[in-house]
């Protein structure tokens, strides 16, 4: 493995190291400090407050799908930015025109699906 | 060091897809195929793919995984479904097994050509984006085409279900 690159994701490592060990430092410490007493209330979710109603995992209305399939979609298409993002000025316009052209047919997709309404919330 | 780091990936995405395969809670098995995926990409990483390890992050372990949880979330039924269906099951497992085979058999078979590892960090990026600007344009405007079909696909989908309610 090359130096730079083991480098570099080793600072990555050590950063992620940081954050789970932070968090998980936290939670030690409180299950160490809390006192104990259980009582019947700490065991139902916290919900703003309020006793929650029915079950946690409930059926979802089929209209949130439609909104995870659009992330999917303008993820995948964002994906195809990044190796974009560092060329586009060494390359000649076309590379340019190219993904504005391959941004036109997405926001046309995303034009033709508010025009049928289903980003409007019924 | 690279080759404890593989194998150390290797039993993770091992260890959880097992999990995936063997916890009665669909939930549980999404949360071990988002470790696995996860995996995966690490794996990458590993093999200085770092193109690959972004792409699974961003679509397989971030909106795939999305997906999978909200057709999860609305398809099955308020009481905890747990994943048993025994019938068929080892027939199941036999052609998987037939398909690994023959991956396997495919990936070994193959002459791969390894390319020079580019040291210049920009440079791993540029190269690629190079490439999908000049030699395959096409294909790049055709994904799009692609992207748009599941985009209509997923509108008609959806307006039909609402006229079903």
């Amino acid at each position: 493995m090359p130096t730079d690159y083991a480098f570099n994701y080793t600072a990555v490592i050590v950063a992620a190291g940081f954050g789970f060990g932070g968090i998980g430092f936290t939670f030690i410490l409180s299950r160490l400090l809390a006192p104990k007493r259980p009582s019947l209330m700490q065991t139902i979710a916290y919900e703003c407050g309020i006793i929650p109603e029915g079950q946690g995992n409930t059926k979802y209305n089929i209209r949130y799908y439609l909104f995870a399939l659009f992330f999917l979609i303008f993820a995948v298409e964002a994906v195809f930015m990044f190796p974009w993002v560092v060329v586009f000025l060494a390359l000649p316009s076309s590379a340019f025109i190219s993904m504005m052209i391959f941004l036109a047919i997405l926001i046309f997709g995303l034009a033709y699906a508010w025009r049928k309404g289903v980003l409007q919330w019924r | 060091m690279q080759l404890f780091l593989t194998s150390l990936t290797a039993s993770i995405i091992l260890f959880s897809s097992l999990g995936v395969v063997l916890t009665r809670n669909v939930v549980h098995a999404a949360i071990f195929l988002l470790v696995t995926l996860i995996g995966v990409s690490a794996l990458f990483l590993v093999q200085l793919a770092e193109f690959l390890a972004l792409v699974q992050i961003l679509i397989y372990a971030g909106a795939v995984i999305i997906v999978l949880m909200f057709s999860i979330m609305l398809t099955r039924e308020t009481e905890q479904t747990a994943v048993s269906n025994n019938t068929g099951k080892l027939m199941l497992g036999g052609v998987s097994l037939l398909v690994f085979a023959g991956f396997c058999f495919a990936i070994f078979m193959t002459d791969w050509i390894i390319a020079d590892y580019v040291s210049n960090e920009a440079g791993r990026f540029v190269a690629l984006g190079k490439a999908l600007f000049s030699d395959f344009l096409v294909p790049f405007e055709i994904a799009s085409l692609v992207l748009l079909v599941a985009l209509v696909g997923a509108v008609i989908l959806t307006r039909e279900g609402r006229e079903g309610a």
